[in-house]
């Protein structure tokens, strides 16, 4: 980072040595973007959500040192109280103020918002997160996915200059899940201002976020954007079952006829099923490894339509299971992760640097 | 079935002590439940205790000691005649301080509940919404706990109607000065006026089944634990 950089940006270096009540201890040190969405990914018990109310000040170690731009929040003389930081955040259970409707807690945030930050217009925040029909009802009276759509635009109404998200879907079901990506998906995509997104969920780190923390038992993992990050073996990621690369691209072309739609990389694209995406906006693509595969010739002949030019990047054998292999693909710049067996790794003397097609059975567009 | 004049000045009179003592056992309890309700302190057992020794205490004993206490040769009655100040005991002003300590743990212990029931999670995301720690008390504690709050209430001034031991121990039988309902229909029964007796009586029960079914008519509309404090 140069040093203007330096000074626009989240810092956060956090220590909490483990105590006689919890064997738990939290030793980090980040430099966060200050654009975009970051995601703290790790297990239960990884230290994330508390990391979380550390930045919002929600819990207090004098040894830390949290600073937004040049605006120090906690460090061994100053505390910051949560009240007194410029920040919006999302509870897990949404939090809502029971005795007010949700409009009532919308305004309690306007009330208190600082007027000298604009984040949000409360028609702009109604209208993203789709709440004009329910604001006259009490939180009892709205599902889990409602209110946390309200929680969502009552931290945003604040106005504040750093959203912190803990969790917001984890208490959700499955398809109230469904119901709420979209309009976080929304408000990543259109957000002015960071946002740290926990999460133990890779699915929706993929979706949503464009910088990944990847934590365990209280410290730093892996870090990095999320293209580069899940694009590497020897990743925690990699060995994960639902191993994937996120391709980050705009639409070139569409197909009404098939319905498919094409995103360019280099000379070559991609087909996936055409969706809301008009011509030269940015799409994002979930390739999952085990969808890819490698063929040493232009098969002809194929029904599978996403069959692209790549070079060998990285090979590596699962140390869990040896029966499978992760290579890595670079086509362009992009990187594609294929899970293969062993034995054809093998059988096709894979090399790196050897130039192979990669046969894409499925694409999932994600935003 | 009439009320004689002296029957109006009890019930009056019992109706003022009651609301005095209801009005200023909340603005007291308040700062004591909050304080009872989030604290790590060791003091907090033995305050607990204390407040809840009215519970279990005759009130006999503690309008005794409060005699003690408050007559002019009694520690905190002495500073009081050194100041100028007239007797305690057997005044009006005597019967809403002991009334206070009676009924003490009824409006406390409401408060402290419904306190507790509100949780971390509605004051966090106060805090997080540049809510200062006065502001998040007034405006999302309080709110929040107003159940408990009606029932406080409700069971500090129904306790406070229905007291007698107390009464009898510090505030004596001064007409319109100490003698409440209670306390007139014991006279009634003395004198063997058991009509007089029986008009008080049958109020009395009748408002303490009013108070009671409203009470546990709340409790059901609001589908909380909060609401009768764990007395009830």
């Amino acid at each position: 980072m140069t040093p203007a950089d330096d000074k626009k940006a989240l810092h956060i270096q956090i220590t909490q040595p483990a105590s006689k009540q919890s064997h738990f201890s939290l030793d980090i040190n980040l430099q966060l973007p200050s654009t975009g969405v970051t995601a703290l990914f790790g297990p239960s018990g990884s230290g994330k959500t508390t990391i979380l109310r550390h930045i919002a000040g929600l819990e207090v170690s004098n040894s830390s040192h949290i600073r937004l731009d040049d605006t120090i929040w906690q460090n061994s003389q100053t505390s910051l109280p949560p009240h007194k930081r410029p920040i919006g955040f999302v509870f897990q259970d949404a939090n809502l103020f029971e005795h007010l409707t949700a409009e009532g807690n919308l305004r309690f945030a306007m009330k208190r918002a600082k007027k000298d930050q604009s984040v949000i217009s409360y028609h702009d925040v109604i209208r993203l997160m789709d709440i004009d029909s329910i604001l006259a009802q009490y939180p009892a009276q709205l599902s889990g996915g409602e209110r946390q759509r309200v929680a969502i635009a009552r931290a945003l109404l604040i106005q504040p200059k750093l959203l912190l998200m803990d969790e917001p879907l984890a208490a959700l079901d499955e398809t109230l899940k469904q119901d709420i990506l979209p309009y976080l998906e929304k408000l990543c995509r259109r957000a002015n201002i960071p946002i740290i997104y926990v999460s133990h969920s890779l699915d929706e780190v993929i979706r949503l976020a464009d910088h990944m923390v990847v934590l365990d038992k209280g410290r730093v993992v892996e870090e990095g954007d999320i293209h580069t990050l899940l694009g590497k073996l020897g990743t925690s990621f990699s060995r994960y079952q639902d191993a994937s690369v996120v391709v980050v691209g705009t639409v070139t072309r569409h197909s009404p006829e098939w319905g498919l739609s094409w995103l360019t990389i280099g000379n070559q694209a991609i087909a996936f099923k055409q969706g809301n995406e008009a011509l030269g906006e940015p799409v994002r693509l979930r390739i999952q490894s085990r969808d890819v595969s490698i063929t040493l010739d232009k098969q002809d002949g194929s029904s599978i339509l996403n069959r692209l030019t790549a070079v060998v990047d990285d090979i590596e054998r699962d140390p869990k299971d040896p029966s499978q292999t992760m290579v890595r693909l670079m086509i362009d710049n992009t990187a594609i992760l294929a899970k293969i067996t062993a034995f054809s790794a093998h059988q096709l003397a894979l090399q790196k640097g050897q130039s192979v097609i990669v046969q894409i059975k499925s694409v999932a567009v994600l935003s | 079935m009439h009320l004689t004049s002296e029957d109006i000045d009890a019930i009056w009179l019992t109706l003022k002590l009651a609301s005095l003592v209801t009005f200023l056992l909340i603005i007291i309890s308040t700062p004591l439940a909050w304080w009872l309700a989030r604290t790590q302190s060791w003091l907090k057992g033995p305050i607990n205790a204390i407040v809840a020794m009215p519970l279990v205490l005759p009130p006999t004993v503690l309008g005794f000691y409060l005699l003690l206490f408050l007559s002019p040769q009694g520690a905190i009655g002495s500073i009081m005649s050194n100041m100028g100040l007239p007797p305690l005991p057997f005044s009006f002003t005597g019967l809403v301080i002991a009334s206070m300590l009676y009924s003490l743990p009824f409006v406390v212990q409401p408060i402290q509940n419904a306190f507790l029931a509100i949780g971390k999670g509605p004051l966090e995301a106060a805090a997080t919404l540049r809510s200062s720690p006065l502001n998040r008390f007034f405006y999302v504690a309080i709110p929040l706990a107003r159940p408990g709050y009606i029932s406080a209430a409700i069971l500090g001034f129904a306790h406070t109607v229905g007291e007698f031991g107390v009464v009898l121990m510090i505030g004596g039988n001064i007409a319109s000065e100490t003698r409440v309902i209670s306390i007139q229909i014991y006279d009634h029964v003395e004198a063997l006026e058991y009509g007089q007796a029986h008009t008080l009586s049958l109020l009395m029960v009748a408002f303490a089944f009013i108070v009671l079914a409203f009470l546990y008519g709340v409790q059901k509309h609001q589908k909380s634990k909060a609401v009768s404090g764990g007395l009830l």
